[in-house]
């Protein structure tokens, strides 16, 4: 048994590999068997992640999750910050400026308004819920964003790792949602042309759920959609961690 | 060859996570202040730039596309170390958090896609 746990931990980064390539190949047969892929795969495989760290955090009672039980400890470096910013600034390469110009500024207008109106309602939430510090609030409203604007944000900002886990958590639920609910209501608000693919992807921003979602409306509409989301991230971890978070510390201390 | 794509996002990484902590030294907020969105940026103009120069190659490419492909796996491995535990004991703020600003906001997708058609 001691031999086992060694070779795990000696090998950590690999066993977080092959772990979350097996949650992923499960949570994309689930999404297609059960759901006919109307819940995307990465939803719920994000969903596996934050039950293992629910399981990891009753398991080993630390702050960690899943990297606080010893073999598992190589998911610290899988998912840790400096990796998931490089793989998130990596996704930029999908986005181009002239494309966006296309859509004029009512596209930058979109994802300005979105980012936001995320944010406002999504910090209004968490100070009538309780919270308040500018940290904590600032970073469950960037959570409202994306669930990846959240926890960079989080990150950033020094937020405590139960406040990174509700902005990750709330992040995934918009982003469940929007996959869910996009081909109920295009119809209801004119999602049927590039133009307004762009303004939703622009004022949704959550990338996989805006992709999955006018995948199941309409694939044609998906790169339009996609393409604004994509900037969408990047204006949220520009914004929230500086000019919002500066202007929340008027409201609240820290 | 597939480690210039590789060398090409670090470089852009290390650029714009600078910019971010330097930008923080300078509000005096003891963080990085957008450094993956300078990070993001400075790959899309030099990614730009570089194809126009066709200087940008398939396997240079590749380099950048894999970590592209591995952000999913990569915010999976990030969501199983967060402290959910003690996220899901303070209650219903995500659920609300998670809601609440998506329906609101997607109402407004017919008012701004007005605006475009108008122009």
């Amino acid at each position: 048994m001691e031999f086992f746990s060694t070779f795990f931990i000696k090998n950590g980064l690999i066993v977080a590999f092959v772990t979350v390539a097996a949650m992923i190949a499960i949570a994309y047969g689930l999404s297609k068997i059960f759901f006919k892929n109307k819940i995307p795969g990465n939803a719920i495989a994000i969903i596996f992640g934050l039950v293992l760290a629910y399981i990891g955090g009753e398991v080993a009672g630390g702050k960690n999750g899943i990297a606080d039980v010893a073999v598992f400890s190589g998911f610290s470096l899988m998912g840790g910050g400096m990796l998931r910013d490089f793989a998130v600034v990596a996704t930029a390469l999908g986005a181009s400026f002239d494309e966006i110009k296309k859509t004029g500024l009512v596209g930058i207008l979109s994802l300005f308004l979105g980012v936001l109106l995320s944010f406002t309602i999504g910090a209004v939430i968490a100070a009538l819920l309780g919270y308040h510090d500018a940290v904590s609030i600032t970073t469950i409203g960037a959570g409202a964003c994306t669930f990846i604007v959240g926890p960079i944000t989080g990150a950033a900002i020094g937020a405590s790792s139960d406040v990174i886990a509700i902005s990750i958590a709330s992040g995934v639920i918009k982003s469940v949602l929007v996959t869910i609910g996009t081909p109920l209501i295009a119809k209801h608000i004119g999602l049927n042309n590039p133009q307004s693919a762009m303004v939703f992807g622009g004022l949704i921003g959550t990338t996989s759920g805006v992709a999955a979602g006018l995948g199941a409306t309409d694939p044609k509409l998906v790169p339009y959609g996609a393409m604004t989301a994509t900037f969408y991230t990047g204006l949220g971890c520009l914004l929230c961690p500086s000019i919002f978070y500066y202007l929340m510390q008027f409201f609240y201390q820290n | 060859m597939t480690i210039y794509g590789v060398g090409i996002l670090a470089a852009c990484f290390i650029i714009g996570q600078l910019t971010g902590e330097l930008l923080g030294r300078l509000l005096n907020i003891n963080a990085n202040v957008g450094g993956v969105g300078f990070a993001m940026l400075a790959l899309i103009i030099s990614g730009e730039w570089l194809k126009k120069k066709k200087l940008l190659s398939a396997p240079s490419l590749e380099g950048i596309q894999f970590w592209n492909a591995m952000y999913i796996p990569i915010i999976v491995a990030m969501s199983s170390i967060q402290n959910v535990r003690a996220a899901f004991s303070t209650g219903y703020v995500a659920i609300l958090a998670g809601i609440i600003p998506t329906v609101a906001v997607v109402f407004l997708v017919p008012y701004i896609s007005r605006l475009s058609k108008k122009q």
